[in-house]
């Protein structure tokens, strides 16, 4: 049984990577075959299906860190993820369903740190060798606009 | 208002005074003679107004404006000011309304925008209410001129100008044809703030010159390489145009590596390239046409990748820059998914647009203490007609032209 202690923990890990710059990490905490997405709650109500990001592989998230150290300009950040409790809407043996609340706190190279965004992690986790792996993540941003620009993933 | 604080150094718009990215009259002005001028401001699309009663509230400029399709099928536009206080009319972006009512004073409007209703009209147990003199009909919020073309709605304050189709003149129409050619359905909207004055992502949008320079995306992946067959097509009045060009393997030639410039990186290749795989909708073998109307419209074909942008001024370093991403209404599920994919390159997080989100900014913070010194447009000469290669920034100067004659602020002011 995949229980909330996994998920918290799962949640916990997978902010660290993005928030220390282990970018090359965060593939890893999905499958090979995972859907991951960043849209906000106004095109989720309407069920409008494009994303900031829209992914259906592990490869592209690869490809998308590639792009950020080596293609991509954009001044130097760092996020911190202050992730809320895990809600479980199912959860079984290999596989569970989640919702948990997310802020991104956005500190940019001059030293200011503003809020860049909050919203909802939609995921559907599966166990996979004994490990917990997100099949799907879809982050549903509260406010539909973006300051600037959105370089690391949320 | 101080017009004279703006000082063209010559006739040629290949020096652009910093000033007009800061100032305060300036901003005001451009929001009565471009805005509220003799221009055609993008609205919405025609796609999301539906059904008699569906509305959207957006901006003409920094004005807010609703847009309604009513029961005849015809599109109207008014500003959404009450014309009692001045209150917004319409809260929601969008929606369906039967008519619309100010929350302040329950003043109601139809579709149209006329004033209809004021609540107590004849005063309460014959006490108060409106003089006899007052006539609803000789009040109300300031009514559009909307036109459609392929789907697109454009709404004018102005009396004078031309019909759409001689606004964007022959060649602009034929290339918004040419992607607007059948119904579209929108897929996602998403909203950028930019730390930047308006002009300075409506010239990044015309500036064929930065693409491959600043996007290594681009270049690595024969998307848009300045080698590549294409061309810039810029209209008469110079405020509308056209950047394209056509993937073309032959065209990965030395030029950039002769340059040793940090965007030719070989190394790099994609994991996933499915990102990349398109499908060919349009015979010409275009692969990408950026179009831009006068003053802050953009219609986007990359690849298979379809949005109209509308660039909106949020004050003078400011900008609301409105992604409205589409496909066609008959695509099928699997095209559908490549323009999904697709959408990955623009937008907020796109590998070749995350950083035009950001070079406004750079430029409006590299300014601060230049504000009498001038940009150098000078790229491909002072002209700013069409031309068949991109390392020119002819449609820059085809804005700057444009501005101009709308400003008044032609050579006389040199």
């Amino acid at each position: 049984m995949i229980d909330l202690l996994q998920l918290a923990a799962f949640n916990a890990a997978y902010a660290q990577a993005i928030d220390s710059d282990s970018l090359e990490q965060w593939p890893g905490f999905f499958t090979e075959d995972c859907h991951y997405r960043i849209t906000h709650v106004e095109n989720e109500a309407q069920g409008l299906p494009a994303g900031i990001v829209w992914a259906d592989s592990r490869d592209m998230l690869s490809d998308r860190i590639a792009a950020l150290r080596e293609a991509n300009i954009y001044e130097r950040q760092r996020y911190r993820h202050l992730l809320g409790m895990p809600l479980v809407e199912a959860a079984d043996e290999g596989t569970a369903r989640a919702r948990t609340p997310f802020v991104v706190v956005r500190t940019m190279h001059t030293g200011e740190s503003d809020v860049f965004a909050t919203g909802e992690y939609h995921d559907r986790f599966v166990r996979r060798d004994g490990r917990l792996l997100l099949a799907e993540r879809v982050a549903v941003c509260d406010s539909t606009v973006t300051d600037t620009l959105l370089a690391l993933p949320l | 208002m101080q017009e004279q604080a703006i000082h063209w150094k010559s006739a040629a718009n290949t020096r652009i005074p910093y000033r007009l990215y800061v100032d305060e009259a300036t901003s005001a002005l451009e929001q009565e003679r471009i805005f509220r001028g003799n221009t055609w401001n993008y609205l919405c699309l025609e796609a999301e107004l539906p059904d008699a009663g569906s509305y959207r509230a957006t901006y003409a400029g920094s004005t807010p404006v609703v847009v309604v399709r009513d029961a005849d099928g015809e599109i109207y536009s008014f500003e959404n000011r009450c014309a009692h206080r001045g209150a917004l009319i319409v809260l929601d972006k969008a929606g369906r309304a039967d008519d619309f009512q100010c929350v302040y004073h329950a003043w109601s409007y139809n579709r149209q925008g006329d004033l209809t209703g004021v609540a107590f009209e004849n005063g309460v147990k014959g006490q108060g209410g409106m003089p006899e003199t007052f006539c609803k009909q000789e009040h109300g919020p300031r009514k559009l001129r909307v036109a459609t073309f392929c789907g697109l709605v454009f709404g004018s304050f102005s009396e004078d100008v031309p019909d759409i189709e001689e606004y964007l003149g022959e060649e602009i129409c034929a290339r918004i044809e040419r992607v607007l050619h059948k119904p579209v359905e929108v897929i996602g909207r998403f909203t950028q703030k930019l730390p930047n004055n308006w002009k300075l992502y409506v010239e990044n949008v015309k500036d064929s010159y930065h693409a491959s320079l600043l996007h290594m995306f681009f270049t690595t992946f024969e998307l848009n390489r300045l080698s590549q067959r294409g061309g810039v097509i810029v209209d008469d009045t110079g405020g509308h145009h056209v950047s394209y060009s056509m993937i073309d393997p032959a065209a990965k030639d030395d030029s950039y590596r002769n340059q040793a410039l940090r965007s030719d990186n070989e190394r790099y290749r994609l994991k996933d390239p499915s990102l990349l795989a398109g499908f060919r909708e349009y015979d010409d073998g275009i692969t990408l046409q950026i179009l831009s109307v006068f003053p802050g419209f953009v219609l986007q074909q990359i690849q298979n990748c379809l949005a109209v942008r509308q660039v909106l001024p949020k004050g003078i370093a400011a900008t609301e820059l409105n992604w409205t991403y589409i496909g066609y209404a008959d695509d099928t599920p699997e095209q559908r998914k490549v323009r999904l994919k697709q959408l990955n390159l623009v937008g907020p997080a796109g590998f070749i647009s995350m950083e035009d989100g950001a070079v406004g900014g750079f430029v409006q913070r590299g300014i601060a203490g230049a504000t009498d010194m001038d940009a150098i447009v000078e790229m491909g000469g002072d002209h700013a007609g069409s031309s068949e290669g991109r390392a020119t920034e002819t449609s820059v100067r085809g804005f700057w032209k444009a501005y101009r004659q709308h400003m008044g602020q032609q050579a006389a002011d040199a």
